[in-house]
């Protein structure tokens, strides 16, 4: 198994073992590692970041420093508090930002970092000012006690490579494929099923978790704690290395960890000879490799040497699809419906009472000029934006100003105006992305790596809805690599793979040639047949007369027409609407 | 506490407020126009007193030589004439810095050029050629070159606080000193100036355009990088004034800067990065708060200052609302 490779880490003491200096910069790495990775989870999957990793590892510390140096007791009750109180802090600045544009977030993390440095120094009477608190009991396990560098690098190393197994679960799962999908577009995971604050927030707090961690192997490590390695200086150095190295692989931040452990020391002895003086100039150096990456490699290293391969498995899935969800019903009963819908924005008003019923088993067209309201209305009907009036029915459900996230499990799934696909993923990761309301495992099983069997289940029907649309050859690519037309039959497996029945297309004959087009209109009727229900908005008339069963027709915010193809193209409200011909 | 100290309280609160102020309502303006959060905002801030102090002792001050390569740097990354600028400035500001030596009047402003051009150059070599990149790309980079910046001030002017001498001598009351009038007067009068700008002069509205909307403002032929250098401009300017005129209140140090840029960004917030006027005012309240809280808490001051954060975030999250595309 390629995976428990990671557990080879730990042969890097026994080769260390005659050079005492490089043992303990080997357990300098195993814990700049780990915060590393607590930002791989926050940076790379999340899109967030976080200014106060160290302030999270102080936290942990200072928390096992005092239960053990001062109350006496087992390292391991202070390993339990520093994890509950990391956690429960990260649990407050989280709550108070997830809901908040992406920047709020990392803003008030270092605000959060400055105060708690400050009260670290300052609150002398508990944490013993800058002098700190020593003589802290060493680890020990299995009664041998780890009071050496040599023995303590297996610890570090090994939860590092546990760390390392976690979170590779967690990449080539739902949760990752989630998380991945907020980052770039948080609608579109929104429209599967993701609650992107809820989500958001446990990544945080994972990302706190991994801090806390590696926090009470440095306060063990060294037996003494102080507020100097929990400064705003050493969080950004975690930053630095994560995004030097790559921040969005594992080996990525593993490289920047190493990398930027091995400099640390050299600069520190470098920098005050060359400039004659002593004092903190790494940071110079540290400022300067960011500003350099950022611009020249906005990426980081470890891409530039493995080259662009999607991050993703290699392997199609052998197992079984999710049980089948085949549209079930009377044909002809409305299954979603719209009553006096009304949005304005400022003083346009965009959609005035709109009333539209899409049965099962139709394909019904919205169509109109440009800004009469078509995506407004279909935003109004899939929860991307909440209505000012009227009401909307799902299956005869009420589901007025619902979020799409809550929508999208009751059966109903959208495409875009422009296709949302994420290039970080394979393709078949992009259709997978839609089994997520389908999918149950949450963090604990992800982590343990008990979804396996699901996450099989789950990649086997995004496979299944790719065969579907005639991509099942372009499964393993970088969905970058598809063309426009190839993007919007990605979308629609995607729809698929979700099980929604309801089906609402925005545009998905944008951009597509004309072989494309007959060959989507051959899909979607296909999928009527089998009692889909499919509302569209599109431009090309072709498209939508040979296509629809019924067409709505606004202008200007309000249904003007409804009826069949042949009754809309006759009617005069909508020649006059297209063709600017005077209404008789 | 009796009134006397009440009312000390309350015109330090109200000195370093406006003082908050007027960095917020810089934030808040790259912000608007760049996207950038200017964390360095704190370090130029400094750069002005000190450079000043260095000039009048005789000596060139690093910053100078920062400066300079910066410039170096944009006339690189400029094609044709647009070298000019960085060139002739460049110049400019070395003869200026070689004849304000023991001069007073120039070498004030001196140092105010200096952390004008810096601040140009800071956003033509760092943040203009990833002005694509994402917020959370560009904060990053922002708080990497204020680790670097002050790295550097520690390098250039090392860890001592100096004082330089008030415009202004001597106290109007008991408490506030005629410099302390004159960082209020200088304070309202730059936030009226503010104003006025951008609402009255067709330069301001089209930085407010190209804030709002890039291409809709590019399609009416307003630059966006050039936008983007005005906006740092007056940051610039905006810090290099405040640290001046503040320095001889409060000493001036290398990493003093970094403390009040960060209440700036506190007020900052309490505006939600958009609205200048409660910025402006949060920034008064974060003064008075500080102030109130040294009195009574003083080890702690610094960092209760941040539990007002809180309330500002918890206030801008009911306000959110809706997924954003």
């Amino acid at each position: 198994m390629r995976r428990y490779l990671w557990f080879s880490l730990l042969l890097l003491p026994f080769l260390l073992s005659p050079f005492p200096f490089y043992l303990t910069l080997l357990n300098f790495f195993a814990i700049a590692a780990l915060v590393a990775l607590s930002l791989y989870v926050l940076t790379g999957l999340g899109g967030m970041t976080s200014f106060a990793q160290a302030a999270f590892m102080g936290v942990s510390a200072y928390a096992t420093a005092l239960l053990t140096a001062r109350a006496s007791l087992s390292p391991w009750a202070g390993l339990a508090l520093g994890l509950g109180l990391t956690v429960a802090f990260a649990l407050v600045l989280g709550l108070l930002t997830v809901r908040l544009k992406g920047h709020f977030l990392p803003l008030s993390t270092i605000a959060w970092q400055v105060a708690l440095y400050i009260l670290a120094g300052n609150l002398v009477g508990l944490t013993g000012g800058h002098t700190g608190l020593t003589d802290l009991p060493p680890l020990s396990l299995f009664g041998l006690p780890l009071d050496t560098p040599f023995r303590y690098a297996f610890l570090g190393l090994f939860l590092l490579a546990l760390g390392v197994l976690a979170l590779k679960n967690l990449r080539e799962s739902r949760l990752g494929r989630a998380l991945l999908a907020l980052r770039g577009d948080a609608l579109t995971a929104a429209s599967f099923g993701v609650d992107p604050a809820a989500l958001r927030l446990k990544a945080f707090l994972l990302a706190g978790g991994i801090a806390g961690l590696a926090g009470f192997l440095y306060a063990h490590f060294l037996r003494f704690v102080n507020p100097t390695p929990f400064s705003l200086e050493a969080s950004i150095k975690y930053l630095v290395m994560a995004v030097a190295g790559g921040v969005g692989t594992i080996p990525g931040v593993l490289l920047g960890a190493a990398l930027f452990t091995g400099l640390e020391d050299w600069l520190k002895d470098l920098l005050p000879l060359l400039l004659g003086r002593q004092g903190n100039y790494e940071t110079i150096a540290y400022g300067l490799v960011l500003a350099g990456i950022l611009l020249f490699a906005p990426q980081g290293l470890w891409p530039l040497l493995a080259g662009r391969r999607p991050s993703g498995r290699k392997a199609l899935p052998q197992g079984e699809p999710l049980p089948p969800r085949p549209p079930s019903g009377r044909r002809g009963e409305v299954v979603l419906e719209a009553r006096g819908l009304r949005k304005a924005f400022g003083g346009l008003i965009a959609v005035n009472g709109v009333s539209l019923a899409l049965r099962r088993g139709e394909i019904l067209a919205l169509i109109g000029p440009n800004g009469a309201g078509k995506s407004t209305t279909f935003n109004l009907l899939t929860g991307a934006l909440p209505p000012d009036g009227g009401e909307v029915f799902l299956f005869g459900k009420e589901i007025t100003g619902l979020p799409p996230h809550r929508i999208h499990p009751l059966g109903l799934g959208r495409t875009f105006q422009h296709p949302h696909v994420f290039p970080e993923m394979t393709v078949l990761e992009n259709a997978a992305l839609a089994t997520y309301a389908r999918t149950r495992a949450g963090f604990v099983r992800v982590l343990l790596g008990l979804h396996r069997k699901e996450e099989e289940r789950a990649l086997a029907t995004a496979y299944e809805a790719l065969r579907r649309v005639g991509l099942e050859g372009l499964a393993l690519e970088r969905a970058d690599r598809l063309t426009a037309g190839q993007q919007r039959l990605l979308e629609l497996a995607r729809l698929l793979a979700s099980g929604a029945e309801v089906l609402l297309l925005d545009e998905p004959g944008a951009g597509l040639r004309a072989g494309e087009k007959r060959e989507l209109a051959r899909l979607l009727l296909g999928l009527a047949r089998e009692g889909y229900s499919v509302l569209i908005v599109d431009h090309d008339m072709d498209l939508i007369m040979g296509l629809a069963d019924r067409v709505v027709v606004m202008n200007y915010g309000e249904k003007i027409a409804e009826g069949t193809p042949e009754e809309v193209q006759k009617n005069p409200l909508v020649r006059a609407a297209y063709l600017g011909e005077e209404a008789a | 506490m009796d009134a006397t100290i009440l009312g000390l309280l309350l015109l330090d609160g109200v000195q370093n407020g406006v003082v908050y102020g007027l960095l917020a309502l810089a934030m808040v303006l790259v912000f608007a126009v760049t996207r950038v959060i200017l964390v360095p905002i704190g370090e130029l801030m400094m750069f002005a007193p000190l450079s000043f102090v260095w000039l009048q002792g005789g000596k060139l001050p690093g910053t100078l030589w920062l400066a300079l390569a910066l410039g170096a740097l944009w006339a690189l990354l400029e094609r044709g004439r647009g070298r000019g600028l960085p060139l002739a400035g460049g110049a400019g500001l070395l003869l200026l810095f070689l004849l304000a030596r023991g001069n007073p009047a120039l070498a004030y402003l001196a140092a105010l050029l200096l952390v004008v051009y810096l601040g140009v150059a800071t956003y033509r070599v760092f943040f203009q050629p990833m002005r694509e990149a994402t917020v959370l790309a560009l904060l990053i980079m922002a708080v990497g070159l204020h680790v670097a910046y002050q790295g550097l001030g520690l390098v250039f002017f090392g860890p001592e606080q100096y004082r330089p001498d008030p415009l202004l001598q001597g106290e109007a009351t008991v408490g506030l000193t005629w410099q302390g009038v004159l960082v209020l007067a200088f304070a309202l009068l730059s936030a009226a100036a503010l104003y006025l700008f951008f609402r009255r002069s067709l330069f301001g509205k089209a930085l407010l355009a190209a804030a709002e909307n890039r291409l809709g403002a590019r399609l009416c032929g307003i630059r966006p990088e050039e936008a983007g250098m005005v906006a740092f401009a007056i940051a610039g300017l905006m810090a290099a004034l405040s640290g001046l005129l503040l320095a001889p209140l409060i000493n001036a140090a290398y990493f003093m800067g970094f403390m009040l840029g960060l209440k700036a960004f506190v007020a900052a917030i309490l505006g939600g990065l958009v609205s200048y006027p409660v910025a402006f005012l949060g920034a008064v309240l974060v003064g008075l708060f500080e102030s109130f809280t040294s009195f009574y808490a003083s080890a702690y001051k610094e960092a209760l200052v941040f539990l007002l954060l809180v309330p500002a975030l918890f206030y801008q999250s009911l306000r959110a609302k809706g997924v954003e595309e």
